[in-house]
C-alpha cells in the first residue's frame, strides 16, 4: 500500500494536511458524463426519429453516420467506435452517479416516507432520476451491446425487424421513458445546480426552466413513441421478408 | 363561534422507557388569526399539560419553532390554523435532528456542531491593528453579507433536505450558506482553498444534490440555491 494512500485513509487529509480534491473532481465529472450523454440523447433521438420523415430519409441518415461521405459505401465500424464512446462516458456516469442512491433499508425508507410527506416537486423528480437511471442500467447496456456487436443492422428495414420481429420494441419502449425522464431531469438539475442562465432573479428562472424542460420531455416521448410506433408497423409489413434490406428506388447494387 | 379543528400530534418521549410514539388527537376550537403556536398553547393549557413543543420569540425570529406541519417543514408561529381548508393539522417533530419530547427537537446542539465544522466566524490572515480604524466595505457587498445573515437557524432547510434524511454527517444548506457569508465579507480573509478544506467533501457541498427543498422552505426565503451554486462553482475549480 502506498505511504500517500495510507495517510489519507487514516486522517482524511494528506501529508501536508489537504484534503483530497477527488471529491471536487467526481463532483465535476458526474455532471460532464451527464451532460455529454444528454447532448448525445437529445440529437440520438432526432435523428432515430427520421423515420417518421420516410424510409429513405432514415436510410441517407444512417448512410452519413456510416461514414458514406468519408469511404464509399460507409462502414458500420463507425457506429461500433460511437457506440464503444458513449459506452465508456456512460459506465463512468454510472459509477459516479450510484454514489447518491440510497444504499441501506434506513436510507431508502427514510427517503421515500420524507418525500411522501413533504410533497415536494424537485424531491420527487430526484426519485424518478434514481429510479430511471437504476433502469438505465440494464437497458441501456442492452442497447449500447447491441449497437456494438450488430452495427451493420441498422436501416429502415433491418431496425424495423430488430424491433418487430426479434420484440425488441418492449425494450426499446422502456429505454425511451426512462432515458428522457432522466436526462430531462438531469438537465434540469445542471442547470440548478450549477446555477446556469439563474439571470438576475433566479427563482423566477428556475420556474421558467421547469416548463422548458417539461415541454422537451413532452416532446422526446412523442417523437419517441410515433417514431417507434412507426419503426413496428414497418417491422410488422416486413415480416415475410425478414432479414431483406432497404435500397433506395432505381438502386442497382446490392451491397446493403 | 369558530369551527372546530384537530390537530394530531406525534408523542414520544425518548428519555422515558415506559414511552412508546403514539399519536394523539386534540379538538379544540379556532380564534381568529390562530397560529399554530397558539393552538399548542391553548392545548397545552386546557387539554394536555404533558404536550412539549418549542417557542420563544413567536414572530418568526429565534427559529425554535420548526416542524413539520402536514408534512412540510415550517415555523409554527407563523402558520395560520386558517390556512388549512379542512381543518386537519398533523404536527410531527423535525427529522434530522435529535429528538427531545414530542415537537421539541434539539436544533442548538446540530447548530453547534456545524459552526465548529465550517468555522463559523472572522478569519484573518495578518494580525488586527487595533489602534487603526477598520477597512472600509462597499455597502452592496455589506448588504449582501447582511442578507445571509438573516439565517436564524431553525433547521428547516436541514430537515427538508434528503441529503440530510439520508446522510446524518451532511453540513446542510445552512452550513453551505454561512461559507458562502464569510467568503463574501472582506474582512475575512480565507480563500477557496482554504474553505475546501472545511467543506470540499461529500459530507459538504459535494454531497448537495440540488433537490432545493431548502429554498423552497426556508422561512426567511434566503437564495439558498444561488449560495450553494455559487459555493460549489468555486470549489470545484480550488
Ligand atoms: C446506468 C445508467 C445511469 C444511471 C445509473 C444514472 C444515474 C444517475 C443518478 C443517480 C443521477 C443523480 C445524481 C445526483 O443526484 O447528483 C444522475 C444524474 C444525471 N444523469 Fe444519469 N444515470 C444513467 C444514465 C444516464 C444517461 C443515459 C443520461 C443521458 C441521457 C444521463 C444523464 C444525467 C444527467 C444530465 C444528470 C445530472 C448530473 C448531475 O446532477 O450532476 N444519465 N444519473
Ligand atoms: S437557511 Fe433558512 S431554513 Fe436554513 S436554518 Fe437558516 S433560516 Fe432556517
Ligand atoms: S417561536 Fe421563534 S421562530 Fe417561531
Amino acid at each position: 500500500m502506498s505511504q500517500k494512500g495510507t495517510i489519507e485513509s487514516l486522517t482524511g487529509k494528506n501529508s501536508q494536511k489537504k484534503k483530497s480534491r477527488i471529491p471536487a473532481k467526481m463532483d465535476f465529472l458526474q455532471s460532464a458524463t451527464g451532460a455529454i450523454l444528454a447532448l448525445f440523447i437529445t440529437f440520438h433521438l432526432l435523428f432515430e426519429s427520421s423515420i417518421l420523415l420516410g424510409k429513405e430519409s432514415m436510410y441517407h441518415l444512417t448512410k452519413f453516420f456510416e461514414g458514406e461521405f468519408l469511404i464509399e459505401g460507409g462502414s458500420p465500424l463507425f457506429i461500433v467506435f460511437l457506440a464503444l464512446g458513449i459506452s465508456v462516458v456512460f459506465i463512468l456516469h454510472a459509477l459516479l452517479a450510484m454514489r447518491k442512491f440510497p444504499s441501506s433499508y434506513r436510507e431508502y425508507q427514510r427517503f421515500r416516507t420524507h418525500a411522501k410527506l413533504m410533497g415536494h416537486q424537485d424531491t420527487n423528480l430526484w426519485f424518478i432520476q434514481i429510479s430511471s437511471g437504476f433502469m438505465l442500467f440494464f437497458l441501456g447496456s442492452i442497447h449500447l451491446f447491441t449497437m456494438m456487436t450488430q452495427a451493420q443492422n441498422i436501416g429502415p428495414f433491418a431496425s424495423s425487424d430488430r424491433i418487430y420481429s426479434d420484440m425488441a420494441w418492449p425494450m426499446y419502449l422502456m429505454l425511451l421513458v426512462s432515458v428522457v425522464l432522466h436526462a430531462g431531469v438531469g438537465v434540469y438539475r445542471l442547470i440548478v445546480k450549477w446555477g446556469w442562465f439563474d439571470g438576475s432573479d433566479p427563482r423566477a428562472s428556475r420556474r421558467r426552466h421547469q416548463k422548458i424542460i417539461k415541454g422537451a420531455v413532452l416532446f422526446y416521448l412523442l417523437i419517441g413513441l410515433f417514431s417507434l410506433a412507426t419503426y413496428i408497423k414497418i417491422g410488422y409489413e416486413h415480416q415475410a421478408d425478414y432479414g431483406e434490406r432497404y435500397h433506395l428506388k432505381g438502386e442497382v447494387t446490392h451491397a446493403d | 363561534m369558530g369551527r372546530e379543528i384537530t390537530i394530531k400530534v406525534l408523542k414520544y418521549n425518548p428519555t422515558d422507557s415506559q414511552s412508546t410514539p403514539t399519536f394523539v388527537e386534540y379538538t379544540l376550537e379556532e380564534t381568529p388569526g390562530m397560529t399554530l403556536y397558539i393552538a399548542l398553547t391553548k392545548i397545552k393549557s386546557s387539554i394536555d399539560h404533558d404536550l412539549t413543543s418549542d417557542f420563544v420569540c413567536r414572530a418568526g425570529i429565534c427559529g425554535a419553532c420548526g416542524m413539520l406541519v402536514n408534512g412540510k417543514p415550517q415555523l409554527a408561529c407563523r402558520t395560520l390554523t386558517s390556512d388549512f381548508e379542512g381543518g386537519k393539522i398533523e404536527l410531527l417533530p423535525l427529522p434530522t435532528f435529535k429528538l427531545i419530547k414530542d415537537l421539541s427537537v434539539d436544533t442548538g446542539a446540530w447548530m453547534e456542531k456545524m459552526s465548529l465544522r465550517v468555522h463559523s466566524w472572522i478569519e484573518k490572515h495578518e494580525e488586527t491593528d487595533l489602534a487603526k480604524l477598520e477597512k472600509r466595505v462597499e455597502p452592496a457587498v455589506a448588504d449582501e453579507v447582511f442578507e445571509l445573515d438573516r439565517c436564524i437557524e431553525c433547521g428547516i432547510c436541514v430537515a427538508s433536505c434528503s441529503t440530510a434524511i439520508m446522510r446524518e454527517d451532511f453540513v446542510g444548506a445552512v452550513g453551505l450558506n454561512r461559507v458562502a457569508r464569510f467568503s463574501i465579507d472582506p474582512h475575512d480573509t480565507r480563500t477557496d482553498e482554504d474553505f475546501y478544506e472545511l467543506i470540499g467533501d461529500d459530507d459538504g457541498i459535494f454531497g448537495c444534490m440540488s433537490l432545493m427543498a431548502c429554498e423552497d422552505h426556508c422561512p426567511k426565503n434566503l437564495s439558498l440555491q444561488s449560495k450553494i451554486a455559487y459555493m460549489r462553482r468555486k470549489l470545484v475549480m480550488s
